[in-house]
Formats: C-alpha cells, sequence, structure tokens
C-alpha cells in the first residue's frame, strides 16, 4: 500500500473513531434530557460519559490535524470552502464543550436548565454538520481547476448531504440510547432502553434509505458490503435492545456507527472531494497527498502513539465499567470535585455508608457492564 | 461612516483574537497542572490532608479553566484551512506534522488523563491516580512544545525545500524543526511564562483567603508553593527572554529593531527605556527620550560594542532579495509589548522576593499591603504573555512564514471579507459571554471557603465522586 493509501485509511479511521466514540456521547447529550426527568437523573446521564467525552473529541482535533498533515489540499479546500458550516459546527462544540463544567459550577435550576440545553442543542448540531460535510465530500461540490471551492454556504444543503447529516444524528441517539442502557440502572436505564426501543428501528430506516441512495449517486456496487454491514448491524442491534442484551446491543450500534461512516470513504476512493463542476478537478489521494517523507514522518509516529491512545483510552473505559445510578450522584451534590456542595459533603449521606451497602462499587458493573464495556478498547 | 475592511484585515484581527483569547488560558493550564500535581505528590508523601483539601480546591480551578481553553482550542485547530487555506496549501507539508504529532502525542493525553483523574478519586489506587495529574501536566508541555514548534518554524523557517514542480514548502527534516535554536528558546520562554501565570494565580487566590483568614493555616501552604515556583520561574523567564532577544537578532533582526524602534544602524546601540514619538517612518526621532548607553548592544548581541542593524537598512536588503515593498512592522506595538513585558517581569520577581522575605520571617500573614498587592497582580502575567505574543507576531509582519510567504498571500481566496466578518462577530460575541461566566465561576470559586477533608474510605482515599 503506497503512503497516500496508508494515510487515506488512517483518516478514514480517525472520522470513524471520532464518530464511533463520540457518537454516544452525541447521543447522550441529545437524551440526557428525555432519559432524566430530575436533575439528579439528568446527571446519571452526564456522568456516564463524564470521563471520557474530552477524549473522545481528541478523536476529532486528530483527524483533522491529520488532514492538515497528510493531505493539506483537501483540509485546505475543505475547511475553507464548508466556513460558515465549520463556524457552526465549532460554536456547538464550545457550548457543549464549557457545559459539563460550567453546569455543575452553580444549582439553581434555571442555571441548569441553561447549559443542559446547550448540551442538547450542541449535541445534536455537531453529528448533524459533520455527517453533511461528509455527504458533501461524496455528493460533490463545485471546486475549481486551483481546488478552490465556488460555491456558497447554500450549495452545501442539498438533499442528499443533508440526509447523511440526519442518518448520522439518529445512529447517534440509538447509539446513545444503547449506551446509557449499558452503562446505567434503575429509571434511566429503563428509560434509555425504552428510546433504544424505537430509536433504533428508526435509525434502521435511515441506514437503509442511506445505502440505496449512495449507491445511486456513486455507482461501485461492488462496494456495497460495506453499507450493508451497517444495515445488519443496526437491525440487529433494534433486536438486541428488545431482548435486553445492552453489551451486544452497544456493540452492534457501534458497528452500524462505524459501517456507515466508512460507506463514505469506501465509496470516495480514490477521490478525497469531489468537484461537481468538472470530473478533472477532484481532489484525490495522490493529487491533495503530502510528500512522502512527511507521510513517512507521520507514519512512524502514529504507529509508536495510536497503539499507545487505544491502550490507555480502553484502560479508561475499563476504570470507569461499572454502572451507575442515581445513589452515586446524590452522594454528593453538586461539583463534587472540590466537595463544593458543602452542605452536602458534610451531611452523613456523603458518607462510604452511602453507595457501600448498595452493591458496593466495585461489583455493581456485573457480568453486564465489565463484557461489552470492553468493547471500545479492543477496537 | 463607511469604512473599507478588506477580508486581510478581519482574517487577520479574527486569528489574532482568537489566539490570545486561547492563549489567556492555556498558561494557566499548563501552569496549575503542574502546581496541582506538586500539592497532589506533597499529600501523597507526607499524608497531611490539608494537601488533599488544596489539591481538590486547585483541582477545580484548573477544570474550570481547561473547559474553556479545550474549547478555543478547537477553533485555533480549525482555522487555518478555514480562513488561511493558502497558507495551508503552502506550509502544510511541514506545519501540519507538528500539529498532527500534537494531538496524538499531547491531547489525547491531557483530556484522557484528566477525565481519568477527575472520576478516578477513589476508584484508582493512589499512587495511580497520582500518576494521572502528572501525566496531564505532561501532556499540557508536550502540546506547548509541538506547538510551539510550529510557530517557530514561521518565525525561522529549517527543515525545508521549496518545491520547484509546486512551489509550495516541503518538509525535509523534521529532527531539524524539532532542534531549531528559535524554538528550544522560545519553548523555554513560554513554559517558564506558564509557571509564572500558574504561580501567580495561586498566590493570588491564596492571599486573599489569607487577608479574609478563611483557613489562613492551610492557604499558608499555597502562598509558600506560589512563591517558591514564583521566583525562580520569574527570574528565568528574564533571562530565557533575553537570550531569545539574541537568537531574535540573529534570524529576525527585524522585530528587535523595531522593538527598540531603531530606525538606522547604531554601534554601540542604547536601550531605550522611554520614549514618545519616533515610532514612524515619517516621524523617526522621538521627542522624548530615556537611554541607557551600551543597552541594546548587550541585550541583542551580548556584548558592549555589538553593531545593531537599523530598520532602513534591514528594510533596503529585504528590498534587493525579496523585491520593493516595506518589510517594516508596525514599530509602537514592538516597542511598547517588549517593555510592558520586561517592565512587568521585573515587578512580579520583586515583589515575589518580597514575598519570599516576609515568609521568612513569618510575616506574610499580618502584611496586609504585600497580601492585596498580591491579589491584584494575578491580572499582570496575562498581561505579559499577550504583550509576548504581540511582539511574535506583529514583529514578523508582513511575513506570515518569514522570508517564504506573505501575510496577504495566505488567506483563503475562496472566503469573502462578509463571510469573516460573520464569524468573527460570532466568535467574539461567544467569547465575550464565555469570559464573563468563565471569570465570574473562578472567582466566586476561589473566594468559596476551602471544602472538608473529603471522606476517605479504610485506605485514606477519598470515597469515589460523580463529578459532573
Ligand atoms: C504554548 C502553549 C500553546 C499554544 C501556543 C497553543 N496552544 Fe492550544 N492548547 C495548549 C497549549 C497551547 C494546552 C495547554 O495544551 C491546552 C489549553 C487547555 C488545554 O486543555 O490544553 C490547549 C488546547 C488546545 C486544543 C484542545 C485540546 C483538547 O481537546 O484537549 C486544541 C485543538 C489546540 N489547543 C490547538 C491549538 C492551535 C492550533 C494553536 C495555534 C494556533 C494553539 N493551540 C496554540
Ligand atoms: C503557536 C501557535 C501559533 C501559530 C501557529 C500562530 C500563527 C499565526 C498566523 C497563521 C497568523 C496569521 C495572521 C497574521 O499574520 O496576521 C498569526 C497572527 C497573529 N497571532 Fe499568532 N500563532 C500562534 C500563537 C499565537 C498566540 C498564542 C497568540 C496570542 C496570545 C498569537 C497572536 C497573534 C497576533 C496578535 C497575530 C496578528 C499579528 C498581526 O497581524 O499583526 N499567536 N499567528
Ligand atoms: C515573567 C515574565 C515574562 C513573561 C510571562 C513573558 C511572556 C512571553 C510570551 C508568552 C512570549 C511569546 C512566546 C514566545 O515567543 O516565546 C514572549 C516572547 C518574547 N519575550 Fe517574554 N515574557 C517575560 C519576560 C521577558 C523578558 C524579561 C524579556 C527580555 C527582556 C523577554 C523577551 C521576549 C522576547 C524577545 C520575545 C519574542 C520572541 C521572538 O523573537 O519571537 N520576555 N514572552
Amino acid at each position: 500500500m503506497s503512503l497516500p493509501i496508508l494515510w487515506f485509511v488512517l483518516l478514514a479511521v480517525l472520522w470513524c473513531g471520532f464518530l464511533f466514540l463520540e457518537g454516544f456521547d452525541f447521543g447522550v447529550g441529545m437524551l440526557h434530557g428525555f432519559v432524566g426527568h430530575s436533575d439528579d437523573e439528568r446527571r446519571v446521564a452526564i456522568n456516564a460519559i463524564g470521563p471520557v467525552w474530552d477524549g473522545n473529541e481528541v478523536w476529532l482535533i486528530v483527524a483533522g490535524a491529520g488532514m492538515f498533515a497528510a493531505f493539506p489540499e483537501w483540509y485546505a479546500t475543505m475547511f475553507s470552502g464548508f466556513y460558515l458550516a465549520l463556524v457552526a459546527v465549532l460554536v456547538a462544540l464550545i457550548i457543549r464543550g464549557v457545559s459539563f463544567e460550567f453546569r455543575t459550577q452553580r444549582e439553581s435550576a434555571g442555571w441548569r436548565r441553561t447549559w443542559d440545553a446547550a448540551l442538547t442543542l450542541g449535541s445534536l448540531l455537531v453529528p448533524l454538520l459533520v455527517g453533511c460535510a461528509l455527504g458533501n465530500l461524496l455528493r460533490g461540490v463545485p471546486i475549481d481547476s486551483s481546488h478552490e471551492y465556488t460555491g456558497s454556504f447554500f450549495t452545501l444543503l442539498n438533499p442528499y448531504s443533508l440526509f447523511v447529516g440526519l442518518t448520522v444524528v439518529l445512529l447517534c441517539l440509538a447509539h446513545g440510547a444503547a449506551f446509557l442502557a449499558l452503562k446505567t440502572r434503575g429509571v434511566v436505564q429503563a428509560r434509555a432502553e425504552g428510546m433504544g426501543r424505537w430509536l433504533a428501528p428508526l435509525a434502521a430506516l435511515a441506514v437503509i434509505a442511506f445505502t440505496a441512495w449512495t449507491l445511486a449517486i456513486a455507482g461501485h456496487a461492488a462496494r456495497a458490503p460495506v453499507p450493508v454491514l451497517a444495515v445488519l448491524a443496526i437491525l440487529a442491534a433494534a433486536w438486541f435492545i428488545r431482548s435486553h442484551r445492552d453489551g451486544w446491543a452497544f456493540l452492534a450500534t457501534a458497528v452500524a456507527m462505524l459501517a456507515t461512516v466508512a460507506t463514505i470513504f469506501v465509496f470516495l476512493y480514490p477521490r478525497v472531494m469531489v468537484s461537481s463542476t468538472n470530473a478533472a478537478f477532484n481532489l484525490t489521494v495522490h493529487n491533495a497527498s503530502s510528500s512522502s517523507y512527511t507521510l513517512k514522518v507521520m507514519t512512524v509516529v502514529t504507529a509508536i502513539f495510536l497503539p499507545l491512545v487505544l491502550i490507555y483510552q480502553g484502560w479508561t473505559f475499563y476504570v470507569f465499567r461499572k454502572r451507575i445510578d442515581v445513589g452515586d450522584v446524590r452522594q454528593q451534590p453538586g461539583s463534587a470535585t472540590a466537595g463544593t456542595g458543602g452542605a452536602g459533603t458534610a451531611g452523613g449521606a456523603g458518607g462510604p455508608g452511602g453507595t457501600g451497602g448498595a452493591g458496593g462499587p466495585g461489583g455493581a458493573g456485573g457480568p453486564g457492564g465489565t463484557g461489552p464495556a470492553g468493547a471500545p478498547a479492543g477496537r | 461612516m463607511v469604512v473599507a475592511v478588506s477580508q486581510l484585515d478581519l482574517a487577520r484581527l479574527q486569528f489574532a483574537a482568537t489566539s490570545i483569547y486561547h492563549f489567556l488560558f492555556v498558561p494557566v493550564t499548563i501552569g496549575l497542572a503542574f502546581l496541582v500535581a506538586i500539592l497532589q505528590t506533597v499529600w501523597h508523601r507526607r499524608g497531611d490532608d490539608e494537601y488533599l483539601r488544596l489539591t481538590r480546591f486547585f483541582g477545580t480551578l484548573l477544570l474550570i479553566n481547561v473547559a474553556v481553553g479545550v474549547v478555543t482550542g478547537l477553533v485555533q485547530e480549525f482555522q487555518f484551512g478555514m480562513a488561511w487555506s493558502s497558507y495551508s496549501r503552502f506550509v502544510g507539508d511541514v506545519f501540519g506534522a507538528p500539529l498532527a504529532i500534537e494531538g496524538l502525542a499531547a491531547f489525547f493525553l491531557e483530556s484522557t488523563f484528566l477525565g481519568l483523574w477527575l472520576f478516578g478519586w477513589g476508584r484508582l489506587p493512589k499512587a495511580v491516580h497520582l500518576a494521572t495529574i502528572w501525566l496531564v501536566a505532561l501532556g499540557t508541555v508536550l502540546s506547548a512544545a509541538f506547538i510551539m514548534a510550529a510557530n517557530s518554524w514561521m518565525q525561522r523557517p529549517v527543515g525545508y525545500r521549496i518545491n520547484p514542480a509546486t512551489g509550495r514548502a516541503q518538509l525535509t527534516s523534521i529532527w531539524a524543526v524539532l532542534t531549531n535554536s528559535m524554538f528550544l528558546w522560545a519553548y523555554g520562554h513560554v513554559l517558564l511564562a506558564a509557571l509564572v501565570t500558574g504561580a501567580g494565580l495561586m498566590l493570588a487566590v491564596s492571599a486573599w483567603h489569607l487577608l479574609r483568614r478563611s483557613d489562613p493555616h492551610v492557604f499558608r501552604k499555597t502562598t509558600r508553593v506560589a512563591l517558591i515556583v514564583l521566583v525562580p520561574a520569574a527570574l528565568l523567564a528574564m533571562l530565557v527572554g533575553s537570550e531569545l532577544g539574541v537568537v531574535g537578532e540573529k534570524y529576525q533582526p527585524m522585530k528587535i529593531a523595531a522593538g527598540e524602534a531603531l530606525w538606522n544602524t547604531a554601534r554601540p546601540a542604547s536601550f531605550t527605556l522611554f520614549q514618545i514619538g519616533g515610532f514612524t517612518a515619517g516621524d523617526p526621532t522621538p521627542t522624548f527620550a530615556i537611554k541607557a548607553p551600551h543597552g541594546l548592544s548587550f541585550l541583542a548581541t551580548n556584548s558592549w560594542n555589538g553593531k545593531v542593524q537599523g530598520m532602513n537598512q534591514i528594510n533596503a536588503q529585504y528590498q534587493q532579495k525579496y523585491g520593493p515593498g516595506d518589510y517594516r512592522p508596525n514599530v509602537f506595538v514592538a516597542f511598547w509589548s517588549i517593555r510592558v513585558m520586561a517592565y512587568l517581569a521585573g515587578l512580579v520577581f520583586l515583589l515575589a522576593l518580597w514575598g519570599v522575605w516576609l515568609l521568612r520571617r513569618q510575616k506574610i500573614e499580618t502584611s496586609t499591603w504585600f497580601l492585596r498587592l498580591a491579589v491584584w497582580a494575578v491580572v499582570i502575567p496575562f498581561i505579559m504573555n499577550t504583550a509576548g505574543w504581540a511582539l511574535t507576531e506583529n514583529g514578523r509582519q508582513p511575513w506570515i512564514v518569514q522570508g517564504l510567504q506573505l501575510t496577504r498571500n495566505g488567506v483563503s481566496p475562496s472566503v469573502s471579507a462578509t463571510t469573516i466578518a460573520i464569524s468573527l462577530v460570532v466568535f467574539v460575541l461567544l467569547y465575550g459571554a464565555m469570559a464573563v461566566i468563565d471569570a465570574v465561576l473562578m472567582i466566586r470559586f476561589a473566594r468559596r471557603p476551602i471544602a472538608p477533608t473529603p471522606p476517605l474510605d479504610e485506605h485514606d482515599v477519598p470515597v469515589p465522586a460523580m463529578t459532573y
């Protein structure tokens, strides 16, 4: 495999990794107000992704920087061409990113509702717009002979690309519901499962339509097994959720997400960005890539660091494999980092007895928690 | 009145605004991560629970700060491609690599272990938990390394060639990029600046509590830690900063000449402490100036009678080399940014020495004057940092990459002025709102009485707690 092709594959892996990992964070972000009716219940949902969401988001940063390093033409054309859409992505990522930390800092209900809204909205917009951007790569946008984008913001809002965005959002929702069903206990888990029951079939419909539409605009029937895998996986997820097999359901939504995102890249190759103006102006793996020296350097660096990242991110999932419920978050109301909820901390409820009795932190995860939570680690 | 603002001006304004904003949070993250790691290490070794309380207290300040630091960094990562696509095409082969390495080697480390640290209280064995905060600190230091290597390459390009077929820069030696002398000094300077910022913040918060006599026995400890870090960090920042000037004189003589408002070559060159006027080519002679003879020769060349080139002479050389044009940056900004930085550095150093003296005489808790000053001094490092970047970036103008690409040739041709104006307004409003919220939250939290010792389990480990 030549280096530019290897890097095309690596970038596909990075984008897939981003939407697989941050995908359930987005899902949880969109769902937290629905699975949680009280503040404590919402905190259960948020804390389920608490330790990992920031690390998951780095996949996006590395995907962006990786494009810059390996395919500067692609990075330059796509990021300047999709300018306003990316501003919206950034705004969504910003309000969502600060909402986690900001919402805990004050206990007033209005304050928390504001940041809950920011979390929900941000978690909806990012996958919608990122999906839309990926769709546009494949569908094609006006690009001239010097690789400059010549369309406008509204050129990007075409039916196919918007539909890809919608599909990604639905997958995030199903993925997030499966994640919550796996990682929580009690009423939050019950509601997440309940929502998963109809979110997964809905996502399945979207993935089926996405598959058909993609084949229609991009051809390449020989590459169909990838989106078909996505369809099978999301159908399996719907079935697993019905039969309360949370670990398997999560694994299935993960595969569905990975295969859906991979579909875009599989159908793109060897192009990286399609020009709707003239096929001769397409950006391809070969005309957009960096020099072979740079790619070599990047390959060595990636060979060293990516496995390390996978190991310690996997370990993080292992450390936090235990299911959580309202009892855990009640232990220390407010931000417990420094015991800010002074009164609650001092109160007897904060003592170890509080949770210790209820199954103990260690064992509560049980088989349901340990097995499937290991899945991301092994990826 | 209608003022024609070009797409270039808007793009520059946006880049300057977003990076200055990002860099308000960056040094706090780097500095505090290190200081919190120290506090936790002391708790780990001595088992003194007050250090545990302090670790969690300053840890929360760190987290509130990181929240904004991270999201503003995202904008930085994207905006090279968004607003500076010609620049990105031109340098991507060289410049993208350190950025991508930064993500892989540093950001993953930083964010993953921050999550582990935050949620790991009581879940992880004590020693492993301590290791997580040190890995966060390592992540911040690594990320600064790669981003500074990228930035220093723009100041002094090395390890590249211009591909004759494409006319673009192409990496020939990553080693040269990572051992660029400009980078090594600038990196050292930035890390020290971050320590000064973090220690200054810790000192200010501690002083505030000492003034109010809330938990003085606890905050006396962080006053000490902060001062012990501040004295050497401030001193070294000054020494490394002056060496940075010498390196700068070698590779970016125009920047140093502008920093001294030195229009014509002089040997020996005096250092101007203060001047009024003399900042434009039309008005090169100050109406008033206080000068220290030989000062600049010494600072810029390390020798008493060294020759320092003037802007007019350098400009003439550049015109020969690069074609007609004005290669002189904004002199007023250059002149005052270096002075603001250097003078305030002296001030911080003196304040820190005073604090150490009070500490040794056991009088720090009663020295209301010192404590009040220390609280207000919290803003100084932020001013110094901003001034430092103004010097670095303004001094490079009109180049975006010194000697290789002009800033005006770096912007995105496909992005209109209106589009950039929209994003600029959006970012300014959003950043403004975040600044207010973040400042209010940090101040509110910093003023709160420190929480009591958290409940410990049978192994003296704090019980796990959900955090958001
Ligand atoms: C000398 C240090 C320094 C400088 C000059 C910059 N940064 Fe920065 N950046 C950091 C030091 C840092 C940090 C200390 O590592 C941060 C601050 C808050 C944090 O969590 O990490 C960070 C965060 C941060 C993030 C979020 C990382 C995460 O999610 O953990 C991104 C994407 C960037 N930065 C990118 C940039 C870019 C593209 C810059 C250049 C224009 C830049 N930073 C300048
Ligand atoms: C280390 C990473 C950095 C890189 C790669 C970088 C790169 C750039 C680039 C591409 C520009 C283009 C716009 C222009 O030249 O006008 C610029 C300008 C600028 N940057 Fe930086 N920068 C970095 C860090 C910073 C930081 C941290 C600050 C401030 C705290 C800063 C302050 C500025 C300012 C003030 C300008 C505008 C200068 C002018 O136009 O006069 N930079 N920089
Ligand atoms: C504690 C005090 C100081 C702080 C916090 C500080 C901060 C900074 C920062 C953030 C930068 C930009 C990043 C870089 O290029 O490394 C900078 C640049 C610089 N600083 Fe400082 N600084 C301090 C003291 C000094 C002193 C005392 C001097 C010298 C008299 C100095 C000389 C310089 C120079 C020459 C540059 C520009 C480097 C270039 O040529 O691009 N600094 N400073």
